[in-house]
């Protein structure tokens, strides 16, 4: 069998989620090909070669490809599908936007999200935002599969696999970029980082999110957030953990003043160790925290920084 | 310009979903039922557009059971103009969906589709996409902002570093993010008309697709349950629970 990973990347370097979305290549077994589209990547093309158990990486690097718009890169993707019986992309917002327009030109359904896979054909994948685990076969004979990371073990990095440059250039001339508004910070990624501690509505102005800096800065931590306090424009949307949002899954997860609705607990319920500090003693969120402390956040989090 | 708004009848999002003892599938039955909330984003856009004289009609759709009438209802209560439901028995994949909304595409030619960005049950985040792909639109996802401009559509998009804006050309699909708008609602008086404004029903089968499944479920469990933790009294005792008994920090 053979497997296309599409590597995740932001041109300048290479996303590591794609090295579970490797993994979970793995576990369907046969030869894995990545493919890096992008614009100036060569950066994501050498961190590429280095994932262990690849046998290629296919490069196109062009203009075309530079924001990862959908209608180029599905039409890339299908043209190059027919050599292979799976294609894989992470469940991230790229793969999430172009990955089910391929699946449609190549008249198949997707598989989205999945978090184990039973055989080649089987996959196990969350719904109604976790509260079901669904294994789901699929009767196409190519398929098109998201790979939610929480679910598999990043493959190591110190391979050395064939680069083959395509000069394909696919550009459907019906959109184009227009900006982007980055959040730049010095942190960890919500999704690479192993401590993650996250504000909700709680926290009530953006302001005081900076009680969780310090705290962060100790942990080596990410700073997530809940919807409300999205929504309410205390902190950016790429915050978001949860059910629409990101899903996490680091070693250490601490919820800070959110109620732990079942959207929110969608993204961070597979953490392996929960803290919850809220100041209601029936908040859902104590229901699966390993550690609760019913307590104001204005006191707990500045004592909890400074006994770090 | 006329602005289709594909809909769909989900649980209720306050609900929490129990899973049948027979792991064939979760148990619906009885369950508060209600409009998925990012169709009703959509709903609410496109009647948005229709007020600020963008949009000359707004046609909502759903494919389903008789049931999924009540929310079609519900849109045309909240302002779409008429309604058209798509009647199956079967819960089909997405891409049998997108189908169907193909041809529905081809006959009505709207300008504007724009539906949610995922259904909270089945999760799948796919429908848009693949409805784009088969009609040759451009797509603009995880829309936090929808603004027209000539023979264009500048979408904003909420993804994973923050936020992209992209120029679609006419017609475009677009799915909704959560905070594109804030849906109204359907006031009592609006709610009466509703009932009476068109829903026309169409079986699936006339639309002559090959409607066989793609996928198989082959069962559905609960999740592993976390195990209630413990309250701790202190946050010197939660370091040192932290540190000495969970080892996530040092
Ligand atoms: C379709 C859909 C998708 C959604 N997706 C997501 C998602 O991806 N992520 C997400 O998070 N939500 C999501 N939600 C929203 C979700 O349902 C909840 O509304 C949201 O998670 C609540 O955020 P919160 O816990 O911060 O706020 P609240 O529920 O208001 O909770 C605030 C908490 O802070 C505590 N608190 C207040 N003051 C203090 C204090 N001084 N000290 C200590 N504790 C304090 C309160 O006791 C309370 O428990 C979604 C909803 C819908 C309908």
């Amino acid at each position: 069998m053979s497997i296309l990973v599409i590597v995740e990347h932001d041109n300048g370097s290479l996303k590591t989620e794609t090295l579970k979305t490797v993994g979970a290549a793995q576990k369907i077994g046969g030869d894995i090909t990545l493919l890096v589209a992008g614009f100036n990547c060569q950066n994501v093309v050498d961190a590429a070669a280095k994932i262990n158990g690849v046998k290629k990486v296919l490069v196109c690097d062009n203009a075309a490809y530079e924001h990862q718009l959908a209608e180029n890169i599905s039409l890339l993707v299908t043209g190059l599908a027919a050599d292979y019986e799976h294609i894989l992309a992470t469940a991230l917002t790229t793969g999430k936007n172009f990955m089910p327009r391929v699946a449609a030109l190549l008249d198949v359904a997707q598989i989205s999200d999945i978090i184990a896979v039973e055989s080649s054909d089987t996959f196990v994948r969350p719904i109604y935002a976790g509260n079901a685990i669904a294994t789901v076969q699929s009767l196409d004979s190519k398929k098109v599969i998201t790979v939610r990371t929480t679910g598999f073990d990043a493959v190591a990095t110190d391979g050395n696999a064939e680069v083959v440059t395509l000069d394909t250039v696919t550009d459907a001339g019906i959109s184009s970029h227009v900006s982007d508004e980055f959040t730049v910070s010095e942190r960890p990624d919500l999704g690479a980082a192993t401590v993650i501690i996250s504000g909700g509505r709680g926290m009530q102005n953006g302001e005081n999110f900076k009680l969780l800096d310090g705290i962060a800065d100790k942990l080596g931590a990410a700073i997530g957030a809940s919807r409300a306090a999205v929504d309410a424009g205390f902190v950016p949307n790429d915050m978001q953990v949860g059910q629409t949002g990101k899903i996490v899954a680091p070693d250490l997860y601490i919820a800070v003043g959110i109620s732990g609705a079942i959207q929110h607990l969608a993204g961070m319920k597979d953490s392996k160790v929960i803290v919850a500090i809220n100041k209601d003693p029936e908040a859902p969120i104590f229901q699966v925290a390993d550690y609760g402390i019913v307590a104001d956040l204005f006191e707990a989090l500045p004592e909890l920084e400074s006994k770090l | 310009m006329k602005v289709l708004v594909p809909i769909k009848r989900v649980i209720d999002y306050n609900v929490k979903v129990r899973v049948k003892p027979d792991h064939s599938n979760v148990d619906l039955a009885n369950t508060k039922m209600a409009i998925n909330p990012f169709c009703e984003i959509a709903i609410e856009e496109a009647v948005r557009l229709k007020e600020a004289g963008i949009a000359t009609e707004v046609i909502a759709i759903s494919i389903g059971d008789k049931s999924c009438q009540e929310q079609l209802r519900t849109a045309l209560a909240l302002g779409a103009d008429r309604a058209i439901q798509i009647e199956t028995d079967e819960s089909l994949d997405a891409l049998n969906i997108a189908k169907l909304l193909q041809k529905v595409v081809e006959e009505e030619q709207p300008q504007l589709v724009i539906l949610g960005k995922q259904s909270i049950d089945s999760d799948n985040n796919q429908t848009g996409q693949m409805l784009a792909a088969l009609t040759g639109m451009p797509q603009g996802t995880f829309a936090s902002e929808v603004k027209f401009d000539g023979d264009k559509v500048n979408v904003t998009r909420e993804v994973d570093g923050g936020l992209q804006t992209l120029a679609l050309n006419l017609p475009a699909i677009v799915t909704t993010d959560l905070r594109l708008n804030e849906p109204r609602y359907a006031s009592l008086p609006n709610i009466m008309k509703a009932k009476r404004k068109p829903l026309v029903v169409r079986p699936a089968a006339d639309f002559g697709i090959d409607l066989s499944p793609r996928t198989k479920l082959l069962k559905v469990t609960p999740p592993a349950e976390r195990k209630a933790g413990v309250i701790v009294e202190s946050i010197d005792e939660l370091v040192d629970k932290l540190k000495n008994e969970a080892k996530v920090i040092s």
